[in-house]
């Protein structure tokens, strides 16, 4: 092993423990997942408030997108976490953590859908509605699907966005990827080994998320 | 009489410990700002004239962007450690989120840099000026242009990424608050203090940087 | 039938609508003529209830167009409406833009909404086109689906709202043969043009239309032919020494 400054590099401890890092990062990959869903479920109508300009839902997702993108991530969790073990509400960590990084999702992506609707001809939503389409019709068959294609990349970004968020599992005592690793190495202290394979791990999985999704992307846009 | 001890109340000490952390919060932002701004823009310039040196960075940049803010943070600490720099958890703080923050600015400053339409440049060397002349009055400040609003944005995003800090031990707002919630319990009021914190600085904030942009655009 | 009283209409104050009344019987094309922001085309999406009216009333078949308790997306069924901008949904191939509506409004599966939606491509002479996206289609392509979409949900009423103002002058052609189809077979129509020629062609009755008031009414050989209101003449007269060029730059 190459030492620096008398440093030995011990790398098979973390080979043995590479199993317990792998399924940390399947729990990584599943609230990723999960959090991408519930945000755009979420973030869809809150972006067709947020355009109106008025009315209560407009004054909600207004409220939802200012605090999620001016507040820190992990305060975010914090409030999830330990707000609401205030009131005796204990959540687990791994619910926690999947509503705190959907709530940051939701938030950035209804302002990353309102771009895109911004960008689809209005007189498409009056094509639609003249065939007889109610309005909730209209969106899911002719507007959102224009509306992905416009905003695709910004999307995908702030999925791995998301997915980057999920690390903060580690604060609340969360076995995904950073918390599985910080619970490994502490029994060794091979602090900079384990957590370079970790970063590793988390570079694979962002570009593996951006390669399936621009397959996707492909398949579905024909194109 | 009673003696508590775990589960004191909020004390004007305390107070003192929260402006300790808010003060801590701006002093890292602030440096990591300044250095990643600096490099960034070395960087950024660097690689749109330098094929070689952008081809070399990619990965970096690619790097830093993939991996959570939290693991950089941890790694910046125990490299440094290795390395046998003693420093403290300051300089740990401001190495990572500086790094990022110059990988993120390269990349807005070779986009300002690239923005500026091809027929200005030529302009300014058919008027005589020399290629640094053009640089200094007419790409640059086109540049500056395009990229403060979205600079602004990543200055938001550290700010933010700086609530993290408290991994590798630097008492910023965030840290200081959860301390005190251990100790005190008082949950809701400090946490609404950290959120209220965070908020009143990167509101306005986000709020010029979506101003600048409508201008920019129009 | 389709019976228009009184409506009136106004954008925050601009009066664009100020009582217009109006009658289309089963079978019968009427055309609207009127020089531009004489309020034809905001007429039209009233029709459709695409636009909501300040005063009076419009019965489809009976039925009032803006009376909250009408099913108005039932009632759309029976009122096609095709747009200048042809609006064909960009993400959607032509048989799936015109397969879209019979599935998701009138309930009808995958398998006959597209054959319908091919009946109707090759009724309007798009038949080999049904895998195309909008895209790859000319304008008057894209505008002859855009009426085959709105007759796949069959409707009792077609309207045209300046359908070939956006096209280029040698696609206009296939788009009112088109329409001179529908006329044969039938159809109901209420047509918003500048063609001064097509209506005179076509037309049953001819409506001019100036400042928000139905002006002149008539067949086409009085109200074109033989003006009698001095404003029709002077429409008329401004319509026929422009050239076609500059009437199309000037809607679009």
């Amino acid at each position: 092993m190459i030492g620096m400054n008398g440093y030995q590099f011990y790398w098979s401890i973390v080979w043995d423990s590479l199993p317990l890092l792998l399924a940390g990062a399947w729990v990584t990959i599943q609230i990723t997942i999960l959090a991408f869903i519930v945000g755009t479920l979420i973030a869809m109508p809150m972006a067709v408030a947020r355009q109106q300009g008025e009315g209560w839902a407009y004054r909600f997702s207004t409220w939802w997108v200012e605090l999620s993108r001016n507040t820190p991530a992990v305060f975010q969790l914090y409030l999830f976490y330990f707000g609401l073990g205030a009131f005796h509400i204990n959540i687990p960590s791994y619910a926690a953590v999947l509503i705190a990084v959907s709530f940051n999702n939701a938030g950035y992506m209804t302002e990353i859908f309102r771009g895109g609707l911004n960008a689809i001809p209005r007189q498409q939503l009056s094509a639609s509605r003249s065939l007889g389409m109610t309005s909730p019709q209209s969106f899911i068959h002719v507007i959102f699907p224009q509306m992905f294609k416009v905003i695709f990349l910004a999307y995908v970004t702030q999925g791995i966005w998301g997915m980057l968020n999920t690390s903060l599992g580690m604060l609340v005592g969360l076995q995904e990827l950073s918390g599985a690793t910080q619970y490994a190495q502490s029994a060794s202290f091979r602090t900079f080994e384990f957590f370079l394979v970790t970063a590793l791990i988390y570079y694979l999985i962002a570009k593996g998320l951006q390669f399936s999704s621009q397959i996707a992307f492909r398949l579905i846009y024909r194109s | 009489m009673q003696f508590q001890f775990a589960n004191q109340g909020l004390a004007w000490s305390d107070a003192y410990f929260l402006a300790q952390g808010l003060l801590n919060t701006v002093r890292l932002a602030a440096a990591a700002t300044l250095v990643g701004t600096l490099a960034g823009i070395v960087l950024g310039w660097l690689r749109t004239v330098s094929v070689t040196v952008r081809i070399a960075t990619a990965p970096i940049i690619d790097i830093l962007r993939s991996v959570p803010m939290i693991i950089q943070l941890i790694l910046a600490n125990s490299l440094l450690s290795i390395l046998g720099f003693g420093a403290s958890p300051f300089w740990f703080g401001t190495v990572a989120l500086g790094a990022w923050m110059s990988a993120v600015t390269a990349e807005v400053v070779r986009a300002g840099l690239l923005s500026v339409p091809v027929q200005y440049r030529k302009s300014a060397r058919s008027l005589g000026m020399n290629g640094y002349q053009e640089l200094l009055y007419i790409s640059i400040p086109l540049a500056f242009r395009t990229a403060l609003a979205p600079w602004i944005g990543l200055v938001l995003s550290l700010i933010k990424d700086s609530a993290l800090a408290g991994v590798v031990g630097y008492i910023e707002y965030m840290r200081s608050t959860q301390i005190l919630i251990t100790r005190t319990h008082e949950t809701w009021l400090l946490l609404m203090g950290a959120g209220l914190f965070y908020f009143l600085i990167c509101y306005p904030v986000s709020r010029y940087s979506r101003h600048l942009e409508r201008k920019v655009r129009v | 039938m389709i019976r228009i009283s009184n409506v009136q209409k106004a954008f925050g104050s601009a009066i664009v609508l100020k009582g217009i009344d109006l009658t289309v019987e089963k079978g019968e094309l009427v055309c609207l003529i009127g020089a531009s922001g004489s309020g034809k085309s905001t007429l039209l999406q009233c029709i459709n209830g695409l636009e909501p009216i300040q005063g009076g009333e419009i019965l489809v078949d009976g039925i009032s167009v803006h009376d909250p308790k009408t099913d108005i997306n039932k009632l759309r069924q029976k009122l096609g409406i095709v747009f200048q901008q042809y609006n064909a949904f960009p993400h959607l191939t032509a048989l799936e833009n015109v397969a879209l509506a019979p599935r998701v409004v009138a309930k009808r599966s995958r398998a006959e909404a597209r054959a319908l939606a091919q009946k109707n491509l090759e009724h309007v002479g798009l038949g080999d086109k049904g895998d195309s996206l909008p895209s790859q289609l000319s304008g008057g392509q894209q505008q002859r689906l855009a009426i085959a979409r709105a007759l796949a949900m069959q409707p009792s009423y077609m309207l045209f709202d300046e359908v070939t103002s956006a096209l280029d002058p040698e696609l206009v052609g296939e788009v009112l043969e088109t329409m001179r189809l529908l006329k044969s077979e039938g159809m109901t129509m209420v047509v918003v043009t500048h063609d001064i020629n097509f209506a005179r062609e076509s037309a049953d009755r001819v409506a001019f239309l100036c400042q928000g008031e139905v002006c002149e009414i008539g067949t086409a050989e009085e109200v074109i032919d033989h003006p009698r209101k001095e404003q029709t003449q002077k429409f008329l007269r401004r319509e026929q020494r422009k050239p076609l060029e500059i009437v199309r730059s000037s809607v679009a």
